[in-house]
């Protein structure tokens, strides 16, 4: 296995921890955008404040990656991904395979949309998805579950779930990440699980609200139920298995992020609710909190669904439209309660 | 109902096989037809062993099928099967029962692997085509040259025209598509052609297809329930039919039925698959299709390059066709099963329009004599991935960059490997493919959308009811105002125009110019040769249906286009 190179696109801090893990099993080979940050991290040896493995070697060079490396794993904010990937297409070719690390969605809408659009659950890919559409690799797959990066430089033990529908790819990516303290799981319902760690952070941001507003933790045990609850109908409504909800990356994750204040969407939440404003949040940040886009994405589709997701509602509002956090809470628990689980 | 499009120019094509038909891969197999049977279930007993790794499960395995097959001959026998059927069971039994009382575990083996030869080489011998030169030739001239004649007496005025060649079947059957793309692959690789599938009449239809086409003929599984009827026995025979029985679901059988298909493919014989299964009950464009038959391509493909043949010679080309008509003889059977069965597969008496060989005849003559067109759509040819691929043969992604197909099959780019999960997905995906091809080459004809829109408009009007009682309304509350259909009309028009344009459907010729035409167009045609029509203008002009089970059949053509909005 030491002669082995695998690839990993981004060099932000969960990119560098999972570079990392990989290094226990593989030479890596770590894609950074920015030829001077690849200068930088070969000089400091540190990237995104984690100390570097001698394993790892890093590159500006993408063709050089797909040209290396067989595995590829991609693990840059949503955002960017799709840009990426369509950089990267060129050089890919059918043996390649690829499991991604980015929990957020891409919204994808008709250059040319008349009156009667209606937006769909065709028009939100996942990043799986956007690999599929723009490259000729199919064998595709991605890592999710209660993974903060902080602490996985740590080496506490931890653990993850590869999803593909290909045996092969789970295989492979439990051969190259797994490690005495790092367990694998695999799942083959890669929308599902990608949708689990997409939608977590959504309830990630409200659980930090509730933290800001020293509300205590029967109201995060209550949030993070119902919040399940509301993932588990969004998941279903956008193509998930319920059973992956209730896994290492749904349940799992969202346990993990809802209660660590080094989660970034939890960290987001926590800021508004001690009064800042988006913006000024957001200026405080290094890193991107995949929750936000996320919220604006599915509270559009819930507007042409004709459906109401609660508390993405009411982050919406509590983001978007200036309604103060308190407000926000209140409004949640005047809603008259109902069944307490009615989907298994 | 004259061509009216330059698309529906006839033409006369050459055998794409210079050699004629000796040179053919299905006369080279039916020569050696015994050597091919022995290899088939060589290749079947392997992939069995594999399934059934120990010799208790092995010995499992073959009592679940003796115990099924004798249910099936007590429950659903045909005329086809053979009488001693019953018999080789009973031998069978004796021989298990043998094994089960020996000590000596050689013996035991040596006993279980004669009785799975046996299994399996009687599967295979039936499953096995009878392609013959000389009934093929025959087969051929009988159905071109007589429904020639039927055809231009039908035409042309006078006694003596039935001897005028002015019309032939290629003025009823339209073909249109990547015909010359398809006959170049004909050439290079091995073509798997996977057409929609509505009514029995497909399989003589696209054999006739595949013969003005000037290709060397193909094999295809055919249900074995057809072989029942005389008349289509011996069409299917002469054309290189081999026999899929889907009575028999066990496990030795599946395995035999796919490595003949496979061999077969890998032997360089083009194949033709139903991939639906069966005809589509609904009237629906298959959306779910079976995998077993399929994943043969899929395996063959890998074979071949295991083998080292890396050149468009030994490449497998999946083109999907689609069948396009006004009329399907059993819709009114077929989608009595549809509400009966709701998908729910199970053994049903064969019991329909196409029962007796007189029936048929009825049919065919009624066919050729009124003006009802059948076209056939050909789709380009995709790679087992479902990449396109151009005349070479070679594959492209869709920013038109070079894919090596071979490389689907590696991890490296270099080691060819055997990864049966691997390519169950790739059926999985291939099907996909082919599901979104269907729905792009499908040919919309005004019959279809006059019903689609008349039957969503019966729908809209009374939406509390369900499918059911929607259907069990009485006549006098299925008509619709003519001025409220054809402003309808013309709304879905416009979107399958919009869809054409877009390259997402396929529209007849005749689905252009004045709206008014059309709809005439269409009820004129639609299921016409139905004791009761599904769509009928009345005294008053208003538009009415004398049978909605057969409105909806003939509506579901269009199902899954998401059109339903536009009809309001």
């Amino acid at each position: 296995m030491s002669n082995r190179i695998v690839g990993v696109l981004g060099a932000g801090s969960f990119g560098t921890a999972v570079a990392n893990i990989l290094a226990k099993n593989a030479n890596v080979l770590v894609y950074a955008r920015n030829p001077e940050t690849v200068r930088q991290i070969q000089q400091s040896g540190t990237s995104a404040g984690q100390k570097v493995s001698d394993k790892i070697t890093f590159t500006s060079n993408l063709e050089e990656v797909a040209q290396r490396c067989n595995v590829i794993f991609p693990v840059v904010p949503s955002s960017n991904f799709k840009d990426l990937i369509v950089q990267l297409a060129p050089h890919l070719r059918p043996y390649h395979m690829m499991i991604h690390g980015t929990k957020g969605l891409h919204l994808q809408l008709p250059e040319k949309r008349g009156s009667d659009f209606v937006l769909t659950k065709d028009h939100i890919l996942t990043m799986s998805e956007i690999i599929r559409q723009e490259t000729v690799v199919v064998r595709v797959g991605c890592m999710a579950g209660p993974n903060l990066a902080s602490e996985l430089s740590t080496g506490h033990p931890a653990a993850t779930v590869i999803a593909s529908p290909f045996n092969e790819v789970i295989t492979e990516g439990t051969s190259l990440l797994r490690s005495e303290n790092f367990q694998v799981y695999g799942n083959p319902d890669l929308r599902g699980v990608e949708l689990c760690g997409v939608l977590k952070n959504i309830i990630a941001i409200a659980s930090g609200i509730l933290s800001g507003l020293n509300l205590g933790e029967n109201s995060r045990g209550l949030l993070v139920s119902r919040g399940l609850v509301e993932m588990i109908y969004l998941g279903k409504a956008l193509g998930g298995e319920i059973s992956s909800f209730i896994g290492l990356a749904g349940i799992g994750d969202l346990v993990a992020t809802t209660t660590s204040t080094s989660s970034r969407n939890f960290t987001l939440g926590y800021k508004i609710a001690k009064g800042q404003t988006l913006d000024e949040a957001l200026n405080d940040m290094t890193e991107v909190a995949e929750g936000l886009n996320t919220i604006k994405i599915i509270k559009q589709l819930a507007d042409s669904q004709g459906i109401t997701p609660l508390i993405t509602e009411t982050l919406n509002k509590i983001l978007f439209h200036g309604m103060k956090p308190e407000t926000g809470v209140n409004l949640l628990m005047r809603h008259p309660g109902n069944i307490d689980i009615d989907f298994l | 109902m004259e061509s009216i499009s330059r698309d529906y120019v006839k033409k006369k094509y050459d055998p794409v096989v210079p050699g004629g038909i000796n040179e053919w891969p299905v006369v080279a197999l039916s020569r050696s037809r015994q050597e091919f049977i022995e290899e088939v279930a060589e290749e079947s007993i392997a992939r069995i062993k594999a399934l059934a790794s120990t010799r208790e499960a092995l010995i499992e395995e073959i009592e679940t099928t003796v115990f099924r097959e004798k249910l099936r001959i007590k429950r659903n026998p045909w005329a086809v099967d053979p009488e001693d059927d019953s018999a080789f069971l009973g031998i069978v039994q004796e021989k298990l029962l043998e094994i089960s009382q020996s000590d000596d575990d050689e013996e035991k083996n040596e006993k279980l692997d004669d009785i799975l030869k046996e299994i399996v080489l009687r599967y295979a011998d039936e499953i096995a085509g009878n392609f013959k030169k000389s009934r093929y030739r025959m087969t051929r001239s009988i159905v071109t040259f007589g429904f020639a004649r039927l055809l231009n007496a039908s035409r042309a005025r006078g006694f003596w025209s039935i001897f005028s060649t002015q019309f032939t079947l290629q003025d009823k059957i339209n073909i249109t598509g990547e015909i010359d793309q398809l006959r170049e692959l004909a050439r290079k690789g091995t073509i798997v052609m996977v057409p929609t599938h509505f009514s029995n009449l497909d399989s003589i239809l696209i054999g006739w297809v595949i013969n003005v086409l000037g290709l060397p003929a193909f094999i295809y599984g055919a249900g074995l329930n057809l072989f029942n009827i005389k008349i289509i026995s011996y069409f299917l025979n002469s054309l290189g039919a081999y026999k899929v029985d889907r009575r028999k679901k066990n496990m030795l059988y599946l395995e035999t039925l796919k490595a003949y298909s496979s061999l077969a493919i890998q032997r360089g014989c083009h194949s033709l698959f139903f991939p639906g299964g069966t005809r589509s009950r609904s009237g629906k464009i298959e959306k779910r299709l079976k995998l077993g038959l399929l994943s043969t391509a899929i395996e063959a493909q890998r074979v071949n390059y295991q083998k080292g043949k890396r050149d468009a010679l030994e490449k497998i080309f999946v083109v999907p066709v689609t069948l396009n008509y006004n009329f399907v003889l059993e819709a009114p059977s077929l989608i009595r099963q549809y509400l009966k069965l709701q998908g729910q597969e199970r053994y049903y008496v064969e019991n329909d329009e196409y029962s007796t060989s007189y029936k048929i005849f009825a049919f065919l003559v009624k066919f050729f004599t009124k003006g009802s067109d059948i076209s056939v759509s050909i789709g380009k040819a995709m790679d087992v991935l479902g990449n396109y691929v151009d005349t070479q043969g070679q594959s492209y992604d869709k920013n038109g960059r070079v894919i090596d197909t071979q490389e689907y099959f590696t991890k490296d780019g270099r080691i060819i490997s055997q990864n049966e999960q691997r390519e169950d997905e790739y059926t999985r995906m291939l099907s996909e493919r082919i599901v979104n091809e269907f729905h792009r080459i499908n040919k919309v004809f005004p019959s279809h959308l006059v019903a689609f829109t008349a039957f969503v408009l019966l729908k809209k009007k009374y939406k509390k009811l369900d499918l059911y009682n929607l259907l069990r309304l009485p006549e006098e509350d299925l008509i619709i105002p003519y001025k409220e259909f054809k402003a309808a009309f013309e709304k879905v028009l416009m979107r399958v125009h919009t869809l054409y344009n877009e390259g997402k459907v396929n529209i007849s010729p005749h689905l252009t110019g004045d709206p008014h035409q059309i709809i005439n167009q269409g009820l004129k045609n639609v299921g016409m040769y139905h004791s009761k029509r599904p769509l009928i203008k009345n005294r008053a002009g208003d538009i009415t249906t004398k049978h909605l089970n057969l409105l909806f059949y003939y509506h579901n053509r269009l199902d899954g286009y998401n059109l339903e909005k536009y009809v309001e």
